[in-house]
């Protein structure tokens, strides 16, 4: 009799914590899984009984999951394509957008490099081989060594994206496995030039001026600086439940400080 | 009864053999079937690719942009890298680690070769991730500075510190080669009224040629394997390097460097462990090589 009740105790509360609990699935963007992550690490401290599951596979393979409504929360660093809203329609899905940070990426040079500013297209043709020399920039005669990110990065898809517009980088570039890779190579090379998220640049490194305009949190929350974009999470309709509070958890103070300490810009000014 | 309870003990014991004999022979299973996975998983994850490109194009194709569309997915210059990057490390680990093992197996005194022999095997523990961030930090301005060169990160580099791990290799190998030459033929050729150098160089070597050979072997297997250094170091170009101070970006660094950030089950996916299978296949065919060699010069003493 004792037993029974223990278990009947034993049932009521797992039913009472599953109704609590829940699932709440991310994929999409390399890019924006680090702050995902991040986002769902302190969630699930908070939330003990939600089990918030985090994976990568690149932005379109996010978007193509909350059409098949396979996750909950697609992650995304860039805006819906047409053929996908298209998609969506068909299987009677509502792709509602949440801006969740900006990412902003910036060309470096070694701190004695006397170049200050330089134009997206002396970028583009720096990048693509056209440009191999600092003599063309105005500085002195010297070979440029090309630093970039590996082509399947997300930084390297913003610069893929915004500086070669879609253009193929050329293939003496020496591509570094990671932003600290990158930056420690620039940091030690007086020729070298390279692009690291806002969140890498340090004293050891020059961070350019593109077109005039200096990357700063600012900037890039005004859009006047050029090499910067949104990062989203695209859910089925308005949010409900888990993912609700998941998401504000994300736009709060909070979340927002974790995107910038993962080296992106938060979407407004933390103080 | 004590007759009949000797036998059971006999009995018993025949029994307890039996088992560990059994349990030996099944841990011996285990590395076969831990290879045998290796092998089927490699060849299921990375054959796919190949409905995408053919053979020829994905080991001969001077283009890798696996990330466009169109997508190109030419491993060529990786291929470069790494043979470029194996080859000139063995023509420095070679002499360096062979002389050594001649040296400490037949110059040395016992006092020396006791503080010498430690010393190389040491050179084998540093874990490579160190010696990438050695060249890294403290060779590539070095060699950047000295030769003016624009980058230090290069092929040069990359073989610099592949010969540093691959020194121990061949020369603790080399010198267990050498040890294991029977006395008696050194003592024949000291009676024939050959001199030390003559008895090292006609006598010693090519009698230990098959352990050296596979030491060698070994050496470069280890190299072109060896991923952490070429990531760090080899500068990370895909394209085939003209010169030794050019970058470059040999396999292993190619698969670590994407394979995080490739969506998995895609063509990118795919043609990474693509290029898992063809490095396989290069280790497996110098490890191939050393056994083959070993057992050719093999010395029939009789």
């Amino acid at each position: 009799m004792k037993n029974l009740m223990i278990t009947a105790v034993l049932i009521a509360v797992t039913m009472f914590g599953s109704a609590m609990a829940g699932n709440v699935v991310i994929t999409g963007s390399t890019t924006v899984l680090p702050i995902a992550q991040a986002a769902a690490e302190e969630f699930m401290k908070a939330n003990p009984t939600v089990n918030v599951s985090v994976s990568g596979g690149g932005s379109g393979f996010g978007i193509k999951a909350i059409i098949d409504q396979t996750c909950d929360i697609a992650t995304s660093s860039r805006f819906v394509s047409q053929n996908e809203i298209g998609m969506a329609c068909q299987n009677n899905v509502l792709m509602v957008p949440h801006q969740v940070a900006l990412d902003c990426v910036v060309p470096i040079v070694h701190k004695n490099n006397p170049i200050n500013d330089i134009s997206l297209d002396q970028l583009k043709g720096i990048y693509t081989g056209n440009i191999t020399n600092w003599k063309e920039l105005g500085g002195p005669d010297q070979r440029i060594v090309v630093a970039s990110r590996d082509t399947s990065s997300g930084t390297y898809e913003v610069w893929s994206e915004l500086v070669l517009k879609k253009e193929r980088v050329f293939p003496r570039a020496l591509l570094q496995a990671s932003s600290g890779a990158v930056a420690q190579l620039v940091a030690g090379n007086p020729h070298a030039i390279g692009y690291v998220g806002i969140g890498y640049l340090n004293e050891d490194l020059k961070g350019l001026t593109v077109n005039g305009v200096k990357a700063t949190v600012d900037s890039t929350l005004d859009g006047s600086y050029p090499v910067s974009r949104s990062l989203f999470m695209f859910t089925n309709g308005w949010p409900t439940g888990n993912a609700l509070r998941f998401l504000n958890f994300l736009g709060s103070p909070q979340g927002q400080a974790l995107a910038e300490r993962e080296g992106f810009v938060p979407i407004y000014k933390l103080n | 009864m004590s007759q009949i309870k000797q036998q059971d003990k006999w009995l018993n014991r025949n029994r307890i053999e039996y088992l560990i004999q059994g349990l030996f022979f099944l841990l011996s299973l285990v590395s076969i079937t831990i290879v045998a996975l290796v092998f089927m998983f490699l060849f299921k994850e990375g054959v796919p690719i190949f409905r995408i490109v053919s053979v020829r194009e994905f080991l001969f194709g001077k283009l890798w942009y696996p990330t466009y569309t169109p997508a190109d997915y030419g491993i060529w210059p990786m291929i470069a890298g790494s043979v470029v990057v194996t080859a000139m490390a063995s023509l420095m680990a070679v002499p360096i680690g062979l002389l050594s093992a001649i040296y400490v197996s037949e110059i040395a005194a016992h006092r020396i070769k006791e503080f010498i022999k430690p010393v190389i095997e040491l050179l084998a523990s540093i874990p490579s991730v160190v010696m990438g961030f050695f060249g890294m930090v403290v060779v590539a301005p070095f060699l950047q500075n000295t030769f003016n060169i624009p980058t230090g990160l290069n092929v040069f580099n990359a073989s610099l510190m592949l010969a540093f791990m691959a020194i121990p290799t061949i020369s603790s190998i080399s010198e267990d080669a050498l040890a294991a030459v029977p006395r008696s033929l050194r003592e024949a050729s000291y009676a024939l009224g050959a001199n030390r150098w003559e008895t090292i160089s006609r006598v010693v070597v090519p009698a230990g040629l098959s352990g050296i050979s596979t030491a060698i072997i070994l050496g470069m297997s280890r190299a072109i394997g060896e991923t952490m250094v070429v990531l760090m170091v080899a500068g990370g170009a895909a394209a085939v390097p003209e010169s030794i101070f050019d970058s470059a970006r040999p396999l292993p660094a190619s698969i670590a460097a994407e394979m995080a950030e490739a969506p998995y089950q895609s063509n990118h996916y795919h043609a990474l462990f693509a290029t898992g299978i063809v490095l396989l296949i290069i280790t497996f065919g110098f490890n191939l090589l050393a056994d083959y060699l070993s057992n050719k010069y093999k010395m029939t003493e009789n």
